[in-house]
């Protein structure tokens, strides 16, 4: 498979708003986590969801973040949790070294 | 349920607007379907005269889904508690652990099972639609579904379990799983205290569904239960 | 910025009832009819998805789920051409009819 991305990677999810059907919700939009699972290639559902066939096929990511990365100031609960979204490859941008854009 | 108010019931049909509630209570439910339920009604009727659905079509679909009961998830729930060589099955592969125990999730394209520990409590959610493991479970409750649910499990997840009666201490992280792709996800719950002496089944009926989507831990087994066994 | 649809982390005051109801008989059917629709190609989970993320936010906060499914189903049919509104108008008329409802 081509993954671009391993387990354990940092990766940034783009911060773009893109017309059409997108499964990457906005609130994960623009922000830092990790690779925490790598799912396997699946048919891209931006196509499928106009009736196309979804090929080529896209690395599938469960990527997680801190719940204070996702909502600063305004999650109350434990600082050690996390979420996960299962996002595609091409929503997803490697992070540089120390954390900024490559 | 059969799915289908089909024309030649052999009621008498008087369209003249008394209530016919009276006499005829699957009209009282028909007064009740809104709009878009008289559509779907005329949409299954044009499809099965144009020959492009079956009736058999549809009602094999219902049938497939009455088929589906969180007691599918329960069972390898259970199994998992007392078979740890399965447990690792079900985490590492947990379609072909599914069919060992006779569960049909062939139509799933993949799921992860989430396992809750001392220290882990898993929760799930779809913020974009409603998701749902339902090859394994069956449909997700309405509250699944709803706006409350999908905008706040996201944001204030303890919050949300407190409304289920779900307090969990201080030093459990909670990992919450927002189902935005092909993968499905499935909680397994943490085996109560007290249940050593349980059979497998009576196992399974402490797994509720709502600890599968993680609201709720496993049902404590009650004094009864335990003093039986 | 979050379409309708996209409700992670949407500000809400709106407590979480967790009543439930058992499906009345069109809601099994729209169930049944999606799932079906789907094996013949005529709908499918990111066709549906697309067509209820383009309903108006204000349709779609007011219907129900299984409203929105039966919409959705409407408007994938018309787009192939499997059927006219005209032609669901003249079948649920005449269904009504049949029941004596209006």
């Amino acid at each position: 498979m081509t993954a671009t991305f391993k387990s354990g990677d940092p990766v940034r999810v783009k911060a773009e708003e893109r017309p059409g059907h997108i499964r990457t919700p906005a609130y994960v939009r623009g922000k830092l986590g990790w690779v925490e699972r790598v799912h396997g290639e699946f048919r891209d559902p931006e196509k499928l969801a106009y009736g196309r066939d979804g090929l080529p096929r896209q690395p599938l990511y469960l990527v997680g973040f801190r719940q204070t990365d996702l909502w600063p100031e305004r999650y109350a609960e434990s600082p050690r949790d996390c979420l996960y979204v299962d996002i595609y490859e091409h929503w997803l941008e490697p992070v540089g070294a120390e954390g900024t854009q490559q | 349920m059969s799915g289908t108010y089909d024309h030649d019931h052999g009621h008498d049909h008087d369209g003249h607007g008394h209530d016919v509630t009276q006499h005829d209570p699957e009209a009282a439910e028909r007064n009740r379907v809104p709009y878009w339920g008289k559509r779907i009604y005329a949409i299954r009727e044009l499809l099965i005269e144009k020959g492009i659905l079956t009736a058999e079509d549809v009602q094999d679909q219902i049938d497939y889904m009455e088929a589906r009961t969180p007691a599918n998830g329960a069972r390898m729930v259970a199994r998992a508690w007392v078979d740890p060589a399965y447990k690792q099955r079900l985490l590492s592969n947990p379609k072909a652990a599914c069919a060992e125990m006779g569960v049909d999730a062939t139509s799933l394209t993949e799921f992860v099972v989430l396992e809750n520990t001392e220290k882990v409590h898993n929760l799930v959610v779809c913020t974009l639609c409603s998701c749902y493991p339902r090859p394994i479970l069956g449909r997700p409750p309405d509250w699944y579904k709803s706006f409350a649910y999908r905008s706040r499990a996201v944001v204030e997840p303890r919050a949300v379990m407190r409304e289920f009666g779900t307090e969990l201490p201080d030093d459990v992280d909670v990992r919450v799983f927002d189902s935005s792709a092909d993968m499905r996800y499935l909680v397994l719950p943490r085996r109560p205290q007290g249940t050593e002496g349980l059979a497998e089944e009576e196992l399974a009926a402490l797994v509720t569904r709502d600890s599968m989507i993680g609201v709720t831990p496993a049902r404590e087994p009650s004094n009864t239960a335990v003093m039986a066994s | 910025m979050a379409r309708t649809h996209d409700m992670g982390g949407r500000p809400t005051d709106e407590p979480l009832n967790t009543a439930e109801h058992a499906l009345a008989d069109w809601e099994v059917t729209a169930d049944a009819m999606v799932i079906a629709l789907g094996r013949k190609g005529l709908s499918g989970t990111d066709q549906l998805r697309r067509a209820i993320e383009d309903m108006p936010s204000d349709e779609y906060a007011a219907l129900s789920y299984y409203e929105r499914w039966a919409r959705a189903t409407e408007t994938l049919l018309t787009e192939k051409d499997v059927l006219s509104h005209e032609e669901i108008d003249r079948k649920m008329a005449e269904l009504e009819e049949t029941w004596g409802v209006s």
